[in-house]
């Protein structure tokens, strides 16, 4: 007898999806100026959920002159304490629309309701309400009794944690008394529209926040834009260098989250069955879509075959389908050019020898769909070891002995995350020691906290976000 | 022989043994391997010395040599580089008499603001000495997630540091922007100034004496323009301190940076106040060139 | 005293048990258990949402696998006679409710559930071996055992001495462990780990082993007079002991049993995705996985009316047995 889960999805009733977004600039509403329109959908269906505009350079301009006003005359001179009490209005409106939040966050990502519902959205809400308690205490931050904000940021996000990803931007730059221009990702802007809702809910003063929706051109006037104090941008190591050489000889501050290639090490003494499930949440979680992904997973050699057999065992119970449906473990990929790449780059390891394994599963036959997929011996050298697919594919290789694991991790240009799997204290110490990385897990993965900093070594990027380091990226020390 | 055809009884004037200054790598005194050389002239414009003109490949090997050192120094315990630190001061001050007059000479001091500098100079290694094993403490931090974790965060050695030291105060500008760098365990290739390098190379002495392990410090004379895009392009150094770099090379050697996306810290703009270098040190120069690492682990039975 | 000779339960761990260090090596070589990952695996779990006709199946699955129990030192025959009754007919008013797997009680009053449940199809199960404590001298604990069997009793729930297990003398509860298993003859045996007073999840996974090893048919979490009674996370490390034990040893599935605090059909439904996302549907029969519980069939009885009707019941309607 097998049981079968019966379908359970969560109602998407709660949304009220418009059929065209303008551009939230000072407060309200309004057409792009110079710009265009494009169309967000679902990747799960393939269906269009709304027509988003597309801002220009001149509404670029109109949204960093809404910010830079807001700045000098209402944001920045208000005392920390009443910013903190705008701030924590937003957390706590986040939280009572938490429902309506998660529900269009899987619509326009893909991401299971499951992720959206018990991760993305409560820990964004908890960014704002942690950062909202700084906002008065920035002279305890470390920086000088009573440090003093940058002005304008230009915030540049992903599509991978649409309305995370926005929280970790938003919430530090408010706190320190910076007023914002955001842009959403061009695939999921939605999240970001329903949030300056909120904003207006919470009458948040006019051009505190802004949000410009648009593709990479509207991202790049607004990072190379005059008036713009600090950049702070997550996303791609390629477009990351390209800010780094865009505001180089300014005075912008920068701040940016990259790519990893996260090595996950586990050792013959680790906790076994918890090491699986870390490193099924760490390739797996929110379809690989993670900059942080332990998507090399170090395995010791005597227990390779061990580890192996279980997590194929462990895989074989995810459950790959509607994004919406409550017990969905694996949603859809984010858009077909993404889904292009982790082709082409697991094409790449099997051309270079590397040894293909998904369990058995059927891919719905619209949206955009990859399997949890295992590349077993991979070497350092092949594509999959060395360059960030960012998507459901994690490649095994092994090791000997923890010099071995640790020269093996750390060979990347990369250095966001890694994971350590063993129970023995000393070694999990030593290992967090050497490891070049920004994050390191120690028998977990993939987890967050806003008092917690994150940011990578070397070409993952600089700066950290979360916690009282998060604060430095946006107060002018 | 008569008295008169006797040379005369008058002792000659000592020639003195100049020093031959030379670049600092791995713990040696090379010369430079192009073998050029340029003149050094003091603040008043006359000849002081010949200075190695240190080419490209010097800045390679002087890169090779600092990535040697990092495990070994960051890897030290941070007393250890205290202490290291410190014993630079003592011999900085043991040779006060030497610097004084390199540093009035190039700088074009007063000997009594030159005896003022080194004693500033000497005084910031105590200062940053003392910083090895605190500047975690201040920039560390133990984070209250919401979960069974215990979760804390560190920082450490970014790596090997590129160091355009300041033009205009040869010493203790010098002093300012290295110390910091070495202190948390970096290593750094030091570009000294162009126009007064000498009190630079003799700093090299004393480190080579001072327990600074090889390679730590590596010192390059020569041209700024001609060394410090190699060093800003250089895929191997995680870092680049620009404050010796004039407004127009800054912007290019930043654009340079990016493609190991380097972590910058950028040279004063132009307009901007001159440094004053014997002002108070904060420690943001020190947290320029740190990690923050951040390990989490559960806590359970 | 019959000195009973350690007896090889499992041809390819046979070694295993062969001297108190060998077991101990063979324990304590066991993969550790993270407490924080363990928990949060089973509480992931436990978000699963079970609708429509997942629910009714798991509500009458779980009806199907209550060892419906009375272990109270105020239990009568009388008071077994109704539970009875109840184990075959939970509902009477609906003839397509299942009976459950057993009746558990203690051994004096297994003649007279044995008497209620004749040939029904519903087991008696008697618990033994000086429970809940165990704190009794072997002989006397095998004569419990003899006597129940005697009786009647199709499976025994035995307890381990905790007190053995926690000062490391593993051998010795191996030992009782294969003798009342002899004792039980064709009897299953259950055993109870009481895993409220093992504490930690290392300590689990290492009776559980250990119980495999020596013969047990079922893993038992807990006796029910002991706080923390069964969790999610404890049964979540029991059903990968099972599991990997199917895999290691010679194929013998063993059977798990939440027993005590599972009070609500949500509670028993996140049971049976943990069992079944764990061990495999091939564990979600009563002959592999067993709820112990006396209150919870009610809340099975109402949920499966809400389900089929649409309509709320109320305590009211299913009887108090």
């Amino acid at each position: 007898m097998t049981w079968e889960y019966a379908a359970a999805p969560e109602s998407r009733d709660i949304v009220a999806l418009r059929s065209s977004y303008g551009l939230f600039i000072n407060g309200e509403w309004s057409d792009p100026v110079d710009g265009d329109a494009f169309k967000t959908v679902n990747p799960a269906t393939e269906e269009v959920l709304a027509e988003v505009s597309s801002a220009g350079e001149r509404d670029v301009d109109r949204a960093v002159a809404a910010a830079r006003a807001a700045y000098t005359k209402v944001w920045g001179p208000m005392p920390g304490a009443e910013r903190a009490k705008y701030i924590f209005r937003i957390a706590r409106i986040m939280a009572e629309r938490s429902r309506e939040l998660a529900v269009l966050e899987t619509l326009d990502n893909g991401k299971p309701i499951r992720e959206s519902r018990d991760v993305d959205v409560p820990l964004a809400a908890a960014y704002f309400f942690y950062y909202a308690g700084w906002a008065d205490k920035l002279g305890y931050a470390g920086h000088g009794a009573d440090p003093l904000p940058l002005g304008v940021a230009a915030q540049v996000i992903p599509w991978n944690f649409p309305l995370l990803m926005l929280a970790w931007k938003i919430a530090p730059a408010l706190a320190c008394g910076n007023t914002v221009v955001l842009k959403p990702a061009e695939t999921t802007p939605l999240t970001a529209l329903l949030f300056a809702e909120i904003c207006q809910q919470a009458q948040l003063p006019p051009g505190v926040v802004n949000i410009i929706t648009g593709a990479g051109a509207t991202g790049a006037s607004l990072v190379g834009h005059g008036d713009v104090d600090k950049v702070a941008f997550t996303g791609s190591t390629e477009v990351g260098k390209a800010i780094a050489r865009t505001v180089a000889g300014t005075r912008k501050k920068v701040t940016l989250e990259l790519g990893g290639k996260a090595a996950n090490i586990v050792f013959d003494d680790a906790p076994l069955d918890e090491a699986v499930e870390g490193i099924v949440n760490g390739i797996f979680f929110n379809q690989g879509h993670v900059c942080c992904a332990g998507s090399r997973l170090l395995v010791q050699e005597s227990i390779a075959d061990a580890l192996l057999d279980r997590l194929k065992r462990r895989l074989a119970t995810l459950r790959l389908g509607d994004p919406l449906d409550k017990n969905t473990d694996i949603g859809a990929i984010n858009s077909p050019e993404q889904l292009a790449r982790i082709r082409e780059l697991s094409d790449a390891g099997d051309a270079e020898g590397a040894e293909r394994w998904s369990p058995e599963c059927v891919l719905p036959a619209q949206g955009y769909w990859f399997p949890p997929t295992i590349f077993t011996g991979v070497s350092q050298s092949h594509r999959i070891a060395r360059e960030e697919i960012f998507g459901p594919v994690l490649s095994v290789l092994t090791f000997r002995t923890p010099q071995e694991a640790v020269e093996k991790a750390n060979n990347t240009p990369y250095g966001l995350s890694a994971g350590v799997w063993t129970d023995k204290g000393s070694r999990i110490l030593w290992m967090a020691d050497q490891l070049r990385a920004g994050v390191v897990w120690a028998n977990t993965f993939n987890r967050f906290d806003p008092t917690s900093p994150f940011g990578g070594f070397k070409e993952s990027g600089f700066g950290r976000e979360g916690g009282r380091h998060g604060l430095e990226g946006y107060l002018d020390v | 022989m008569s008295e008169a055809k006797k040379p005369a009884d008058v002792r000659p004037a000592r020639v003195d043994v100049r020093k031959t200054y030379k670049l600092y790598i791995g713990g040696a005194f090379p010369r430079s391997e192009s073998g050029r050389t340029y003149e050094v002239s003091g603040a008043d414009g006359g000849f002081l010395a010949n200075a190695a003109l240190g080419s490209r490949k010097d800045a390679r090997d002087a890169v090779v040599a600092a990535r040697k050192a990092v495990p070994g120094w960051s890897g030290a315990t941070a007393y250890n580089r205290g202490q290291v630190l410190y014993r630079v001061a003592e011999l900085l001050e043991g040779r006060r008499t030497q610097f004084v007059e390199e540093v009035a000479a190039s700088d074009g001091l007063s000997p009594r603001g030159a005896e003022a500098t080194v004693s500033a100079a000497i005084d910031r290694w105590v200062w940053y000495a003392g910083w090895s094993d605190k500047i975690s403490q201040i920039a560390g931090s133990v984070n209250s997630v919401a979960g069974p974790y215990f979760d804390f965060s560190v920082p450490v050695a970014t790596g090997v540091v590129a160091v355009l030291a300041p033009r205009e105060s040869s010493l203790l500008g010098l002093v300012s922007v290295l110390a910091p760098v070495i202190v948390s365990g970096n290593a750094a290739v030091v570009v000294a100034s162009e126009s007064g390098p000498l009190p630079a190379v003799t700093l090299s002495e004393v480190l080579a004496t001072s327990d600074v392990p090889a390679g730590v410090v590596n010192i390059l004379t020569g041209r700024l323009a001609e060394l410090a895009p190699h060093l800003a392009s250089h895929m191997d150094v995680n870092a680049i301190d620009l404050t010796g770099a004039p407004a127009d090379l800054a912007a290019d050697l930043e654009r340079a940076a990016a493609d190991n996306l380097k972590r910058i810290l950028r040279a004063p703009a132009a307009g901007d106040e001159a440094t004053d270098w014997h002002g108070a040190p904060t420690t943001a120069r020190m947290l320029s060139f740190l990690e923050t690492k951040t390990v989490w682990h559960p806590i359970g039975v | 005293m019959t000195q009973v000779a350690p007896r090889p339960a499992v041809s390819g761990l046979a070694d295993v048990a062969s001297s108190e260090s060998s077991l101990r090596q063979f324990l304590h070589g066991l993969p550790g258990v993270d407490q924080v990952g363990a928990e949060s695996r089973a509480a992931t779990l436990g978000t699963r949402s079970i609708k429509k006709d997942a629910k009714l199946w798991a509500l009458d699955a779980a009806i199907r696998m209550i060892d419906l129990t009375t272990l109270e030192g105020a239990d009568t025959p009388g008071k077994v006679r109704a539970l009875c009754a109840k184990a075959l007919r939970p509902d009477p008013t609906d003839p397509t409710v299942p009976s459950v797997a057993a009746i558990c009680v203690y051994p004096d009053l297994v003649t007279t559930a044995r008497d209620a449940l004749r040939g029904s199809g519903v087991h008696v199960a008697s618990v033994a071996t000086a429970f809940p404590s165990g704190r009794a001298a072997l002989p006397v604990k095998l004569a419990d055992v003899r006597s129940a069997v005697a009786d009647g009793a199709d499976e025994i729930d035995m307890v381990i001495d905790r007190g053995a297990f926690l000062s490391g003398r593993y051998q010795r509860v191996y030992d009782e462990i294969v003798a009342v298993k002899e004792a039980c003859g064709s009897a299953h045996l259950k055993v109870i780990l009481e895993t409220g007073e093992l504490v930690t999840y290392d300590n689990v996974r290492r009776a559980s082993w250990l119980a495999m090893l020596a013969g047990g048919d079922f893993i038992k979490t807990s006796t029910g007079k002991v706080a923390p009674a069964s969790t999610l996370p404890v049964v979540l490390v029991m059903l990968e002991a099972v599991r990997d034990f199917a895999v290691i040893g010679d194929g013998r599935r063993i059977g798990v049993k939440a027993a005590g605090g599972i009070r609500t059909a949500k509670d028993a439904i996140k049971y049976l995705v943990v069992v079944k996302e764990t061990a495999g549907d091939e564990w979600l029969t009563p002959d592999l996985f067993r709820i112990g519980a006396s209150t919870l069939l009610n809340d099975l009885l109402m949920q499966r009316t809400k389900q089929r009707t649409g309509v709320y019941s109320g305590p009211d309607y299913f009887t108090l047995d």
